[in-house]
């Protein structure tokens, strides 16, 4: 310990270990500093002032933004300090609209939590809040502006780790609030639903959208056959809402506790899990051998779906076209469920229960139903499930372990990896590799696709076949990879990405820890449930060779595609509300798409070419020329509608052609 | 020096070209008298000239023996404009429209006789000044940084050049980087911003950051409320300004620089670019700066409407394409600045008096001012004075000369001299405070303002007579900031606003004592937490007027009475008796049927129905309704 | 015809700055010169352009006022409300401008989209207090009437240009 390079800390000497901030030495010593804008992870924003200290010399100085330079004094606590504290809180508090009591979010808002902490005892402010509309949108967010401090935790999060940047400041000074853009709704914009904004967020501005009302009307109807389904990485965390240490397995209890409420049924994600495995190794040997639409991307992970048809829908055709195990699962169970339990199924119920927030959106996607009965039905967050059990009453930690039931309830490792970044690979590889070498193992673990950072590269060698792996998550590092590929510096065979840094683990619906390195732990408790089981491969999932030999045939067979596999497209980023009006009855309108597919593709060339068609015809009166955003057929550009009809890769020709004919210049009208 | 030779040239040219006029009128065309016609007055000298059959030069291209009219930048002496001054003989003559033009021809240029109407009285003396010079305005003035800006073509480069113009900076190209900090080191300039941090200083640890790159910039968002100097500096003299960054970026290592304007000022922006184009076509500026192998260029970017980009850090941002929102200091601009890289921000007073600094010597600068504070200071003279408009004078002048010498007396709204003379002169704008009759003889400067609670400030000074509301204007300017901040920490957006509330509160009788004793506590706490200087300067007015001027506060609250009358929800409303003549208009006017009377009688007004909305003041035609 | 100029137009004013995302604002300055307001197209089509998201190009157009988001009017009134002006008593002549055109509370631009009437924070031609522009044009020293004289002025010369 180098004895110059120390700060005094309330007394306390601590040394200097290359922290970032004062703030992070601080907590190292011992102290935790008040603070609603500060995340290790994130860029430092210096707002809420919460995090002042005195620092002998240089007055009160906010801990975040201050290197630490030996010699230093701090105090952390002063009179001053106190008082400033208080006068922080009183301020947000005063223009905080809403009640504690009935919030949506209860226990865990950390204003409420902080007041207390500090010993707010008034506001001696006019409280008035901005009586801001509710934004209720989105089927996994729920915003309230008015309960909103300005952290700007949300905006950060959702443009430096995820990429994304749905929602910003707008305004300024008092006006200013976090918003998408435009003030629309969020459903309309670019947000892909990964939830991450709702775990920083302090306060009840930002939650994950409840279908628990849904849920327990669905589990305490007589006539409904009601069936749920645990996703892997919800086991390893629903404990710590319930007072259990951090990456504790409580799948037992879960599944004893999910009955007790009324469930009819219980299965396991993990065993969709190995299904995924199945279908998309052999999706992945198929290109493979083909070299055909490589690298192959995952889809398990809906935010990263979404995203890729929003900014990268050239890459659609890469996505794998299996469906996520939530969906598989679903799939599965509305086909073959009716015939078992005798019910109709109308009747049955698929609530499944994910770490994630997407999967609420998943779920209603257009091709996971049948008619319009949906293939999963109600999603539900950990954090959902513990409001549910404690609003049931259920002790949860009194609760018996009970198993799930056959066949949906039984997997290998393999399936219960998927919880956490590289687990699919992992999985994935586990599978291939026998395919490949044509030779059985009893070794499973591979070492090289686990890891902390964001983005791992893996190569192997199976007999000959070379595989070029990368694994990736939070969505940041999934846009540097994707422009790397698209720019042609990475080449790869096979590309996971989950949205959520390290994983589903960490996902929008799981529970805020405040345990630093819960990722971690609740990484390494999957591995260890993984070790803990009979079966570790996939391919050696008796109850899944089972339903391949009574009736899904083969991967990749007719049945298979028809109940696990789907399709992708294109999405526009801004939901545009231009009402298609011909504004003039009489004009024939035509639409020229300005999105960016469609002007790299040459939108604006095009434009050009047919403006000077129409004044050199004299058509002006006989044709109203608009712009637009955007068709969703971004890689089929440049799109331009004419009329009723759409025509895709429209060039000069094709679009003077469909004028003319439209407008009957040819003949002798 | 191929430069140094075409610099010469072209001031001897200049020379050549205007040797022979025989006299220039100089009119002013600074923002303030274009409002006043003045365009149209130089329009007319044209036109009158030329029917005459005489030469009149209104651009110098080419040898001139006849007449010059040219417009320059702010002459100063805003209340009499449109001003011009006729050279030789150093003339001004004030309040001048074109129906004037023919007749000053006539008599003053052509013939040797003044125009009594046209010549300055002043007020109190009642004596005329028609030489410049001699006038109460001008004489105790120290004109460094306005000297050639009233009166130059800033559109002319060539006469800046013939002036001495870029002769510094080309002197700097033979000395180092350390020499020329050194330089300014040695002068004392202090920045004129507003912070009065010394600009040698800055520009050597912006020199010492090692970096491929370094930027200097120009910050002319000059938006405090009141507040026109840098304006005029940017009109009339845009050139010294690029010759300071010029020097600034020699100081420090830059190629290249920003002048950040606000979009609020059309002309200066227009000035400014144009002297930009015209020093880049001249070779001064570009990748070979004044003919050397240094690249210096400059981009003039135009404000979008944010008083907080001002804050340094807020200016970079705003610059990078963001929210003008302000991060932490720090790390200083001096080290991480635009786009990451070290930047020195220099205020346009500042930038244009360091070719001047140079010219003078280091010595005879610091013969200006005092010793902490060398040079001059404009000033944005405004309010209840005789005379306004923007004056100079050296640190450590009194608030007297400038008040009642050089603006001429404190005035009461119909423009008499009023025999109160100031209550209080605001200094600094929205993030100053105030100085009242006790400070009459305080010398000006940063270390005496700041001990009082006070800054310099950028230069505003706004000077209140007896009827000014104290209060009222600690308000007004809270609204100001509360408008302005950028909503970024906590305590300044809430604070401010909740100060604002308080505030409101006391003008409109709502208020209690202990909302004042919590408006105090909340100053301390957004002056001393707050992330910028916005926020931390923002309880200033606020905290000078509680300082000064308690009583008036105390009044408003416990008395719910404004001592100066002019919060309108504390005025009592009464009718004279005497002056009413009952013709009820008031009746007529009064939304709530608080007046009442026979015709032709006196009325009277029941205070419990009064919402003091003032409306039978505006009918009465007789002044008989009383407040 | 409008709407698609609009992008053209927008989309050579990107080029002239070089799909630079730091020019954010000197581009949306020059596209509201072109169009008087900013229209919600032409910033996402901005925001595609550079690279940037659409909150990120909201975010700066709302933050500064020079910005508007909403058609003014022909004719925009600015009033100055600086210190000097203030203390001059501008804001009668706000009052006196606003009643003039009988505007309601909450309203800024007259009906027939003729005026937009606004408050200035320092227009700088303190020396000439009370101030204000109209569409750029300064006019000072103003009283109430002579203030709605300047707006009278241009009410006859728009109801000339109609006949």
């Amino acid at each position: 310990m180098k004895t110059n390079q120390i700060v005094t800390v309330d007394n306390k000497q601590v040394p200097i270990e290359g922290e970032r901030n004062l703030l992070e030495l601080i907590r190292k010593a011992g102290v935790e500093i008040p603070t609603f804008c500060y995340h290790s992870e994130m860029s430092i924003y210096a707002a809420c002032r919460l995090c002042m200290v005195d620092v002998e010399g240089m007055g009160m100085v906010a801990s975040c933004s201050t290197t630490p330079t030996p010699g230093m004094v701090v105090k952390t606590s002063t009179p001053e300090i106190r008082e400033t504290r208080k006068m922080i809180l009183e301020l947000l508090l005063a223009s905080h609209q809403g009640d504690c009591q009935t919030c949506r979010k209860g226990d865990d808002c950390k204003l409420l939590a902080l007041a207390n902490r500090l010993g707010v005892r008034d506001v001696r402010f006019k409280r008035k809040g901005r009586n801001l509309p509710l934004d209720l949108s989105s089927p996994s967010i729920a915003r309230d502006p008015n309960k909103c401090i300005l952290c700007g935790d949300c905006v950060r999060i959702c443009s430096e780790i995820q990429g994304v940047g749905a929602i910003g400041f707008a305004h300024r000074g008092a006006h200013s609030i976090v918003t998408p853009c435009f003030e629309r709704d969020i459903a309309t914009v670019e947000c892909i639903d990964c939830g991450q904004c709702t775990k920083v967020c302090p306060t009840g501005a930002l939650t994950i959208k409840s279908d628990t009302t849904e849920v327990f009307t669905a589990i305490q109807s007589k006539d409904k056959y009601v069936v749920a389904a645990i996703a892997p990485a919800v086991r390893v965390a629903i404990g710590e809402e319930f007072g259990l240490e951090t990456g504790a397995n409580a799948v037992g209890k879960m599944v004893a506790t999910l009955k007790m409420m009324g469930f009819d049924a219980v299965y396991d994600v993990s065993y969709s899990a190995d299904l995924t495995i199945f279908e998309e190794g052999t999706e992945l040997l198929g290109r493979v051998t083909e070299g055909e639409n490589l690298p192959m991307f995952t889809s398990c992970c809906p935010g990263w779906v979404k995203f890729m048809e929003q900014y990268y829908s050239d890459y659609a055709n890469n996505l794998s076209t299996c469906k996520s195990p939530q969906q598989m699962l679903g799939s599965l169970v509305k086909e073959t469920l009716p015939d078992v339990v005798k019910k109709d199924r109308k009747d049955i119920v698929f609530v499944s229960i994910m770490p994630c927030t997407a999967k609420k959106f998943e779920a209603k996607r257009d091709e996971f139903r049948v008619a319009d009965s949906p293939d999963v039905d109600y999603v539900i967050t950990t954090h959902e499930l513990a409001l549910l059990i404690r609003e049931r009453g259920i002790m949860f930690n009194e609760m018996e372990p009970e198993a799930f039931d056959m066949p949906y309830g039984f997997n290998t490792g393999g399936g219960v990896i998927f919880g956490n970044s590289g687990g699919v690979s992992e999985a994935a590889i586990r599978f291939a590799g026998e395919k490949l070498t044509g030779k059985k193992t009893d070794d499973y673990i591979i070492r090289e696709v686990r890891g902390e950072e964001g983005i791992r590269e893996v190569e192997y060698d199976f007999s000959g076949t070379k595989l070029k792996m990368a694994v990736v998550s939070g969505l940041g590092n999934a846009r540097k990879v994707m422009d790397n590929i698209k720019a042609g510096t990475s080449q790869y065979d096979f590309v996971e990405i989950m949205a959520c840094p390290s994983g589903c683990i960490n996902g929008g619906g799981q529970p805020v820890s405040a345990d630093r390195l819960a990722r971690q732990k609740r990484t390494e408790a999957l591995y260890r449930t993984d070790k803990m089981l009979q079966l570790h491969k996939s391919q050696d999932n008796p109850y899944i060779n089972d339903l391949y030999t009574n009736f899904l045939g083969k991967p990749g067979s007719h049945k298979a595609h028809e109940l696990l596999h789907t399709h992708y497209h294109a999405r526009s980023r801004i939901k545009s509300d231009r009402i298609e009006t011909p504004a003039e009855t009489d004009k024939l309108p035509v639409s020229i798409c300005f999105g960016t597919g469609c002007f790299i593709r040459g939108s604006q060339k095009l434009l050009s070419q047919l403006t000077s068609f129409i004044s050199a015809n004299g058509l002006e009166d006989k044709v109203s020329l608009d712009a637009t955003f955007c068709f969703e057929k971004c890689d089929q550009g440049p799109v331009v509608r004419i009329g009723d009809e759409t025509i895709t890769h429209c060039t000069r020709v094709k679009a003077i052609e469909a004028l003319t004919e439209k407008l009957n210049l040819h003949a002798n009208a | 020096m191929s430069e140094a030779v075409n610099l010469l040239k072209r001031a001897e040219t200049y020379k050549e070209n205007v040797k022979d006029i025989k006299k220039r009128i100089v009119v002013c065309a600074g923002t303030g008298c274009i409002a006043g016609g003045a365009l149209k007055v130089i329009d007319k000298f044209e036109e009158v000239i030329k029917a005459k059959g005489l030469n009149v030069a209104m651009t110098i291209n080419k040898h001139e023996d006849g007449y010059q009219v040219s417009g320059s930048g702010c002459q100063g002496f805003c209340q009499m404009g449109p001003v011009l001054t006729i050279l030789p003989e150093n003339i001004m003559y004030c309040k001048v429209t074109p129906e004037d033009v023919e007749e000053i021809l006539e008599k003053t240029i052509l013939g040797d006789t003044l125009i009594d109407r046209l010549v300055y009285t002043h007020k109190p003396d009642q004596k005329s000044y028609p030489k410049k010079a001699e006038m109460p305005f001008y004489r105790k003035q120290s004109p460094v940084v306005l000297k050639k800006c009233g009166s130059i073509d800033p559109t002319d480069i060539n006469e800046y050049i013939a002036l001495g113009g870029y002769a510094q900076a080309l002197r700097c190209t033979t000395m180092t980087a350390e020499e020329i900090c050194s330089f300014m080191m040695d002068s004392g300039l202090k920045g004129r911003g507003g912070a009065g941090f010394p600009t040698g200083r800055k520009w050597d640890l912006t020199r010492q950051s090692v970096s491929d790159k370094k930027y200097i910039i120009c910050n002319g968002d000059e938006g405090d409320p009141g507040a026109f100097m840098d304006s005029a500096v940017m009109e009339g003299n845009p050139h010294s300004i690029i010759e300071g960054m010029m020097i600034a970026a020699m100081a420090i290592g830059a190629d290249e620089g920003y002048v950040y304007v606000r979009t609020e000022y059309p002309l200066a922006v227009k000035r400014i670019r144009a002297a930009v184009k015209a020093a880049q076509e001249a070779g001064i500026l570009g990748d070979k700066m004044l003919g050397t192998d240094r690249a210096f260029n400059l981009t003039v970017m135009e404000g979008a409407g944010a008083f907080v980009c001002g804050e340094e850090t807020a200016l970079i941002a705003s610059v990078e394409g963001k929210r003008g929102m302000p991060t932490p200091k720090p790390p200083f601009p001096a080290q991480k600045g635009l786009f990451g890289k070290p930047t020195s921000i220099n205020n346009v007073e500042t930038l244009s008096t360091v070719p001047v600094i140079f010219e003078m010597g280091a010595d005879e600068y610091k013969k200006l001012g005092t010793a902490a504070a060398p040079g001059t200071k404009t000033f944005a003279l405004t309010g209840h004075v005789l005379n306004t408009g923007l004056i100079e004078v050296p640190f450590g002048e009194t608030l007297r000369t400038i008040v009642y010498n050089i603006a001429g007396g404190v005035t009461e709204e119909n423009g008499d001299i009023s025999p109160e003379g100031l209550k209080a002169v605001q200094i600094g704008g929205p993030s100053g405070g105030c100085l009242t009759q006790e400070h009459l003889d305080m010398p000006l400067d940063y270390q005496n303002l700041k001990a009082i609670g006070a800054m310099v400030g950028s230069g505003g000074m706004v000077v209140m007579n007896h009827k000014t509301c104290m209060v009222e204007i600690a308000r007004y300017f809270m609204e100001f900031t509360q408008n302005e901040s950028c909503g970024k920490c906590v305590v300044c957006r809430e604070g401010t606003k909740q100060m604002l509330d308080i505030l409101t509160d006391i003008t409109q009788g709502r208020a209690t004592m202990e909302q004042l004793a919590l408006l105090e506590e909340l100053a301390l706490v957004v002056q001393k937490v707050s992330l910028c200087g916005l926020g931390k300067s923002a309880p200033n007015p606020v905290l000078s007027t509680l300082k000064y001027f308690r009583d008036e506060y105390v009044e408003h609250i416990v008395n719910k009475r404004c001592p100066t009358g002019q919060c309108k929800a504390l005025r009592s409303y009464s009718i004279d008796a005497e002056k009413c003549i009952g013709c009820g208009a008031c009746v007529r006017k009064c939304p709530t049927g608080a007046i009442t009377g026979e015709k032709k009688q006196p009325h009277m007004i029941d205070a419990a129905k009064c919402i003091k909305c003032g409306a039978c003041m505006d009918a009465c035609k007789f002044g008989a309704v009383l407040a | 015809m409008q709407n698609i100029l609009a992008f053209e137009k927008a989309g050579q004013i990107i080029e002239k700055y070089g799909y630079n995302q730091a020019k954010l604002i000197p581009i949306l300055q020059e596209i509201q010169n072109e169009y008087r307001y900013l229209p919600e197209e032409l910033m996402v089509y901005v925001a595609t352009m550079l690279g940037t998201t659409s909150s990120h190009v909201y975010g700066v157009a709302s933050f500064y006022s020079h910005f508007t988001l909403k058609l003014k009017g022909k004719y925009v009134v600015r009033i100055c409300d600086g210190t000097a002006c203030h203390v001059k008593k501008s804001m009668h002549l706000l009052d006196a401008v606003r009643k003039h055109l009988k505007l309601e509370e909450g309203q800024n631009t007259t009906p027939d989209m003729l005026f937009t009437v606004e408050t200035v924070a320092c227009l700088g031609t303190c020396g000439r207090a009370p101030a204000m522009t109209v569409n750029g044009e300064v006019f000072g020293l103003l009283t109430d009437e002579k203030a709605v004289a300047v707006i009278q002025d241009i009410q006859k010369k728009e109801q000339a240009n109609h006949e």
